[in-house]
């Protein structure tokens, strides 16, 4: 079973973000660029499945501009099988990405899709539920734990108060939480052996799906600054502006 | 600190003609961090790797740096760590455990250990250049297949002997002698400041060899020969995550293959201090930004009459003095590396970077703890560290005026050494 693994280039966790004077959105000049840290659990994820033997081979898929290359590369190295890279210079949503991922899941025979459960800059976290919805395929998101068992899979989610545990039959679509794995250290070697490994291009107008826009972002902004708190003299007037003010007692 | 301009964010230039040199200005963003756009001049492979050494460093480096400083402790289990990411011998052939990869890869693999410690990078330094290097390029095949892929992959950890208490910067005033015996050569003499020896299994010492008129010879010894010992030299104020050792040699008895066959006189340790020398040209870079990323970061969030200390003139002359000496200084080892790549390296070329990029890296690192204050005196700011460090930089493998005396000879025909 061939599982694909889909791989956002995002501004890196550590960087700092600002919002661009105008409000049309974030300035990502001179931004360290790295893999989506959902998307990197999913992919050690599939790589696991496939020392276990359940997956076949692993292909690591990213959608955008050339830069894509280093993301996918960072894929190769911590253990895809191949890569690809669908490239396009337009702004895409979620269902653009999850109609290109469902035509590559038909072309590539895929079995598994494993995506991260949301990409950090927009949050949408809706791709892998329109990926499962198009392809008409069970969906098993906010994965803690994943299992194969022949032609289903045993997938822990995280849901509010808890753990839900469900068996989706396959072929599926798994989305990673935070907590499914700790994708392993990619040491040096691996990284030279990557080299090795075929990147393929297509490019996304030729894939046959709407790519439009259908969401008009009205303004980005800072998050508002949190107001300095202010000094009490006594336990008298803490309990009266907790009455009063703030109304939590 | 986190906006460093990686992984191929910058704009391309625009073409530069003289009709494009007008609007440049508008088209091209300045990156602060990058000023010339090195990020470019690098290939994939090569910001893959760094990218790589960079993730190493933060993972396993960063969180244990101010302990191994203060307490002057080293863990022994770290060469190890170092070699399953593939630091060691990174420019040898895959055959010997090497990752075949570039000298530039391995300035910038110096660079982002460097960042953390110099006592991190010296550790690699060694192993790679100075006891990897050797054994590849004079030992035999057998030395080359027993001892490389261990030294690799940090199983074996490994120490060059060349410095003596009276021969440093004139290393052919050495005493330690090698007399011929039946089957081998019996060696006495005390090696110091030798970097990694009280952990090291292999222990490649340079001798004078008494059968071939006092020519110096590399030997290639194993720990637990009767008569080695290495002892840790503590009191170090510097290099202190680095542990250094004085090495003695009493009737030491080797067997005739333990010689490098293959080199004779002092171009042997010479060729390992040249690829030494060229990482650290790329190592004390890799300090000075830190020190500078931290000094700015710093000034941005230190308020001082009611505005950020980064505001201010002073402030900011020191910043622009090490912006540029960082980028000129990367520039230039960058050159050397791809110098090496193509085969057409003069040592002379590493007398400038080494000399230059260790020297200014010190200026960058004592500006950054004046830059802290009071506050750039505590292992949390991490600058006074790296100035401790580079004290070091600046004086081994050839000393500032050693380098100086080096380039004074190749421009004037004399040499000025004694």
């Amino acid at each position: 079973m061939k599982a694909l693994v889909p791989i956002k280039r995002v501004a890196d966790f550590n960087a700092r973000i600002r919002v661009r004077p105008d409000g049309t959105g974030v300035d990502l000049a001179n931004i360290k660029m790295s893999a989506n840290p959902f998307d990197e659990i999913a992919l050690e994820q599939a790589v696991r499945l496939r020392e276990a033997g359940g997956v076949s081979e692993v292909i690591a898929v990213s959608i955008g501009s050339a830069q894509c290359r280093d993301v996918l590369r960072s894929a190769l190295a911590l253990g895809a099988d191949r890569a690809i890279l669908i490239r396009s210079d337009l702004t895409l949503e979620a269902l653009a990405i999850a109609k290109l991922l469902a035509t590559l899941v038909r072309a590539e025979g895929i079995g598994l899709a494993i995506l991260g459960k949301q990409a950090i800059d927009d949050d949408a976290g809706q791709t892998g539920q329109m990926l499962a919805a198009l392809l008409g395929w069970p969906q098993a998101t906010f994965a803690s734990s994943v299992e194969l068992q022949g032609a289903s899979a045993k997938v822990t989610r995280e849901v509010d108060g808890g753990l839900q545990t469900i068996e989706v039959n396959l072929p599926a679509v798994i989305t990673a939480d935070l907590r499914l794995n700790t994708p392993r250290f990619v040491g040096l070697p691996a990284i030279m052996k990557a080299k090795q490994k075929p990147i393929e291009e297509r490019d996304a107008e030729s894939c046959g799906v709407s790519l439009g826009a259908r969401l008009c972002v009205l303004r980005t902004e800072e998050p508002p600054t949190r107001k300095a708190g202010v000094m009490v003299k006594t336990v008298a007037d803490l309990v009266d502006k907790l009455r009063l003010e703030a109304g939590v007692l | 600190m986190n906006e460093m301009a990686w992984s191929s964010a910058t704009p391309s230039a625009s073409s530069p003609s003289l009709s494009g040199l007008r609007d440049m200005a508008h088209e091209t963003q300045f990156a602060w961090s990058d000023p010339f756009f090195l990020e470019d001049q690098l290939t994939d492979l090569e910001r893959d790797l760094r990218n790589g050494a960079a993730a190493f460093a933060a993972e396993c480096l960063r969180p244990r740096i101010n302990e191994a400083y203060l307490d002057e402790v080293t863990d022994a289990g770290l060469f190890a760590e170092m070699g399953a990411a593939g630091l060691f011998g990174i420019t040898l052939p895959e055959q010997y455990g090497g990752l075949g990869a570039s000298h530039v890869a391995y300035g910038l693999v110096a660079r982002e250990i460097e960042r953390i410690d110099s006592g991190y990078r010296s550790m690699v330094s060694v192993q790679s250049s100075l006891v990897m290097h050797p054994i590849y390029a004079f030992g035999s095949e057998a030395q080359k297949q027993k001892y490389l892929p261990k030294l690799a992959s940090g199983e074996w950890v490994g120490c060059f002997g060349l410095t003596e208490p009276d021969a440093g910067s004139d290393p052919a005033s050495m005493t330690t002698r090698a007399e011929k015996t039946a089957d081998g050569y019996r060696l006495n003499g005390t090696k110091t400041w030798i970097s990694n020896a009280p952990f090291a299994d292999v222990f490649v010492i340079w001798a004078k060899s008494e059968a071939e008129g006092g020519r110096i010879r590399g030997f290639v010894i194993e720990k637990g020969t009767p008569g080695l010992s290495a002892v840790k030299i503590s009191g170090k104020l510097s290099l202190r995550a680095s542990v250094t050792g004085q090495v003695s040699l009493h009737n030491v008895e080797i067997p005739e293959d333990a010689i490098l066959p293959e080199v004779s006189g002092l171009r042997g340790p010479f060729s390992c201090l040249n690829l030494a020398r060229y990482g650290i040209s790329w190592g004390a870079m890799g300090a000075a930004e830190d020190c500078w990323h931290r000094a700015r970061q710093y000034g941005l969030d230190r308020k001082q009459f009611g505005k950020p200390i980064a505001g201010t003139q002073l402030f900011q002359k020191k910043l622009a003095d090490m912006q540029t000496e960082i980028a000129l200084g990367l520039q230039a080892a960058l050159r050397v590396g791809r110098l090496i790549d193509e085969d057409r390296l003069a040592p002379e070329m590493l007398s400038i970077i080494k000399r230059n990029n260790c020297s200014k890296a010190l200026d960058i690192a004592r500006l950054a703890r004046d830059m802290h204050g009071g506050n750039g005196i505590h292992i949390e700011y991490a600058v006074m560290r790296h100035a401790q460090n580079l004290e070091t930089a600046v004086t081994y493998e050839g000393t500032q005026d050693i380098h100086a005396l080096i380039l004074g000879r190749a421009q004037t025909g004399l040499q000025a050494f004694f």
